[in-house]
């Protein structure tokens, strides 16, 4: 139990409104975006500047409270449900702005709780791009998407998180203050510890302050649709475009059962009887290079089997091709009660393979499986519809997502491409890795959390 | 006590099903209003599903911190209507305040006023009657562009710091007699439903809606003994209130024929085409279809004039700059958004501006803006300040409710811009 005395010593740190511990408050954060049991945290805190930030996260190391940081709670992999035993919540949603964009030197400095989507439009006011997209992005949080390396649909050409992090500064266990990176395009004093910081879920330390890199935009698109009545054909096309040195900054694909449930949902006249669509759009610094290499695409596509190709004469037509990649989550999602959102990931190449092994594993299971996601980066969402209130199918969804993971590593794939480990998939980590991995990951955190307050369980377990 | 709240996890079960659809995405954050103040997680659709989720299945055993939760909505609608998964978040939450508010009983100050008060227009007409001759007493005009008043006292109960609309000298049905008129050569008969607000402190709307009407030669039945639409009472979850508003229009606009059931107040539109028959589970078969029957006439009258009518010819404005503020219930709930905004454009003499976030909940919500009157005053400055920063000199709307809360903004902030109904506008041009 939170003794009342240190209660009151958090409500005169941050004031009351800031700290909540009334029980709909505390159920209100026992849960986030995955389909997992809801723990419901003891406490619940929301420091409203840095110094607060840090005070806290030292009062909560006195006191063995451990720790889970919070931001929008939209991810996939339970990061953010706090511990059992005495779990404090640390809300980032009162450290949200953004500190600096500076347009000399290309960075921005950001509170860990500032909104992706608000951050990415602050920056593009000022003609600069930061290109990180995950699918929460309208209200997911800067630093959760650095505690998770999120990605999203421009990992392709553009990276992930992890590419645009400079530094991290932020409170170790004991509440002190720890600083990495910097600035500057180049800076290598001392251990790289800011990279270390990215997906680490909140386990190292928590974060103050982030330094983001920013880029200049393109300034001009290409979409493309291509229809393809085999799902070989389709991932060939995708190699093929890579092989002719385009990358293109979107690579979506939809395999035939999201298509459908897409078109069940919009009626937008989808052909329900292609094996996948590929969604393609080219960027770049000139319109005349986008055109040429969005003619290549194209011919491309034509070459390896496409059925057929639509590209978009303008932005009303792009936005209406968009629509059924738009749409894939919403129609799922509407299918079923539940929804089990993958991010098993493959090698490019070996996304044939991959689907048609999720579609057998469907087939095994008497499962609903609709597969859509980053075929550019192998980056699949195999996403199981179902209803967690019937047990016994919820079983079989869960011997099923074993399945995916081994053939996802069996491809030589990995658990997770965007989603984040915390302890939806801790129990697999080991198959991908080694023992001795999680090992020395265990002695990592020890090492700077000697009490394991950080967001003990998550990732490694232990 | 442990039973009873069992009892009430078993009434909340009938809920399950919606619930399950929501897959805590937790996209609603974008959109909530009444987040953005309050950034608390039990404030936005996803945890206040969740608290409903745990409450039904007996983890919470304090019904009362839900209850508060759950009143801490404007039901704008706006999660539902961004919602990836399609929960039907206003279903929810009007059935979940019915079954908490069953469960813990309504506040006496809510029985007096609905129970007492709103199921007996008569008695609720004449009240407000003698009211609106005494309300100057206590208050004095604070914005004559607007025409709102505030209090000649500091902390008076109520109306506090607010600017508020006085109650008309007289009320519509006062002002104009009831009619049961034959469609002239436009073809169309009407029943007009002009609402309490509409009633008693617009009644310039209902003039200006007879006006349009009178003009397209439209037949126009407008009785009386026309009740509340209901959703004051249906929002505290008193459903029997509503249940009696509800039978007491059927039965008074039943008694004639008409092609549509016309409202000029967004929230009634919305509560009488999508509520009534939502709510109507409980009743006999026929009552339901009765009921069925009755909403699927309603329309919002600015969708009358420009689909039905096809009145809506643009012409190039000039003159005071007038921008469009989207009621909740027409955009989110109706889905009526460019019908307004043609109406507008038929005026020569106003100039159309859009607003930023013009489908931005005005932050009134009914009742929400008496129990929770600062999160409100500071979703509604942000209204006021995209109102202001248009230029525009008149603020249309299409919800009386909408007019009130953005009246009190304005005034409070002293700007001169009018606030007017979009049917004024057009009825200008006539």
């Amino acid at each position: 139990m939170i003794s009342t005395s240190l209660l009151t010593e958090f409500k005169t740190l941050l004031g009351k409104d800031n700290v909540l511990d009334s029980e709909s408050d505390r159920h209100s954060y026992s849960y986030d975006a995955a389909v997992l049991d809801a723990v419901i945290p003891e406490l619940v805190l929301r420091p409203t500047n840095s110094e607060q930030l840090g005070r806290t996260v030292a009062l909560c190391n006195e006191n063995k409270l451990p720790m889970t940081v919070r931001g929008a709670g939209t991810n996939l992999s339970g990061g953010t449900i706090p511990t059992k035993e005495h779990g404090v919540v640390i809300l980032t949603n009162g450290l949200n702005k953004i500190l600096e964009i500076n347009e000399q030197d290309l960075y921005a400095v950001v509170q860990p709780g500032a909104v992706t989507a608000k951050f990415a439009a602050e920056v593009a006011k000022r003609g600069l791009f930061y290109p990180p997209d995950p699918g929460s992005q309208a209200v997911s949080t800067l630093g959760g998407n650095v505690a998770e390396n999120a990605g999203g649909l421009r990992g392709l050409k553009y990276g992930v998180t992890k590419d645009y992090v400079m530094g991290v500064n932020f409170w170790n266990a004991e509440g002190e203050y720890i600083k990495s990176g910097g600035k500057t395009v180049k800076c290598v004093t001392g251990l790289n510890i800011a990279q270390l910081m990215v997906g680490s879920e909140g386990t190292l330390g928590v974060f103050d302050e982030i330094i983001l890199k920013l880029v200049p935009p393109p300034v001009a698109s290409k979409a493309m649709l291509a229809e393809f009545d085999d799902i070989a054909k389709a991932s060939e096309t995708v190699a093929a475009i890579i092989a002719n040195k385009i990358v293109p900054c979107t690579l979506e694909l939809l395999d035939n059962a999201t298509i459908n449930y897409v078109e069940d949902f919009t009626k937008a006249g989808l052909p329900r009887d292609a094996a996948a669509i590929l969604l393609i759009e080219v960027d770049g610094g000139h319109i005349a290079l986008v055109e040429d290499d969005a003619q290549k695409v194209l011919d491309i596509c034509k070459k390896h089997g496409a059925k057929r190709v639509q590209m978009a004469k303008d932005a009303a037509e792009k936005n209406k091709l968009w629509e059924a990649r738009r749409n894939a989550l919403p129609a799922l999602a509407r299918a079923r009660p539940t929804t089990v959102l993958e991010d098993a990931t493959v090698p490019r190449s070996q996304i044939p393979a991959m689907i048609t092994a999720i579609n057998n594993i469907g087939a095994k299971y008497k499962l609903q499986i609709g597969t859509f996601g980053h075929a550019g980066d192998g980056n699949l969402h195999p996403t199981i519809l179902t209803d967690r209130r019937d047990k016994e199918e919820f079983h079989r969804v869960e011997q099923a997502v074993d399945e995916i993971f081994d053939v996802a590593l069996s491809l030589g794939g990995t658990l997770s491409g965007e989603h984040g480990i915390g302890t939806a998939k801790s129990k697999w980590l080991e198959k991908e890795t080694s023992k001795a991995t999680i090992i020395y990951s265990r002695r990592l955190k020890k090492a700077v959390d000697p009490n394991y307050l950080l967001n003990p369980g998550k990732i490694i377990g232990g | 006590m442990t039973a009873d709240v069992h009892q009430l996890a078993k009434m909340l079960h009938e809920l399950d099903d919606q619930m399950v659809a929501c897959m805590k995405c937790g996209l609603c954050q974008a959109v909530c209003p009444v987040f953005a103040e309050t950034m608390n997680e039990g404030d936005v659709a996803r945890g206040k599903i969740a608290l409903l989720e745990n409450l039904s299945h007996e983890m919470i055993k304090d019904p009362e911190g839900v209850q508060d939760k759950l009143n801490m909505c404007l039901l704008c609608g706006s999660c539902a209507a961004n919602c990836p998964s399609g929960v039907k978040v206003l279903d929810i939450f009007l059935k979940a305040r019915v079954i908490v508010n069953t469960y813990m009983g309504l506040p006496t100050v809510k029985k007096v006023i609905f129970q007492g008060l709103l199921t007996k227009p008569a008695l609720f007409n004449s009240v407000l009657d003698v009211a609106s001759k005494f309300q100057g007493v206590f208050t004095k005009t604070a914005n004559d562009v607007i025409g709102s008043s505030c209090s000649r006292i500091v902390n008076a109960p109520v109306i506090g710091e607010r600017h508020f609309m006085p109650l008309a000298p007289k009320p519509l049905r006062k002002l104009e007699p009831t009619r049961n008129t034959r469609p002239g050569k436009s073809g169309y008969r009407v029943a007009f439903f002009p609402g309490c607000v509409i009633d008693k402190i617009y009644p310039r709307v209902g003039q200006a809606v007879l006006k349009a009407l009178t003009h397209h030669e439209v037949g126009i039945y407008m009785p009386s003994g026309q009740a509340c639409c209901g959703i004051p009472a249906l929002a505290s979850g008193d459903k029997e209130s509503f249940d009696k508003l509800v039978k007491r229009n059927l039965e008074v606009f039943e008694k004639e024929n008409f092609d549509y059931l016309l409202t000029a107040c967004a929230t009634c539109t919305a509560t009488m085409h999508e509520l009534w028959p939502l709510m109507s589970g409980d009743k006999t078969q026929s009552m339901q279809d009765r009921i069925a029957a009755m909403s699927a006439k309603v329309m919002d009258v600015n969708q009358f004039m420009v689909d039905v009518l096809k009145v809506a010819m643009p012409v190039e404005g000039h003159g005071a700059k007038i921008t469009y503020h989207d009621p909740c219930h027409l955009k989110k709930s109706m889905k009526v958004f460019e019908q307004p905004r043609q109406l507008l454009k038929t005026n020569p003499n106003v100039e159309f501006v859009e607003m930023a976030d013009a489908d931005r909940c005005c932050g009134c919500g009914g009742s929400f803006n008496l129990q929770h009157y600062k999160v409100s005053k500071d979703i509604g400055t942000q209204k006021r300040d995209n109102i202001v920063a248009s230029g525009a000199q008149i603020v249309a709307t299409g919800c009386p409710a909408c007019m009130m809360q953005i009246s009190d903004m304005l005034s409070q902030n002293k700007d001169n811009v009018a606030v007017k109904h979009v049917m004024e506008i057009y009825a200008e041009t006539l």
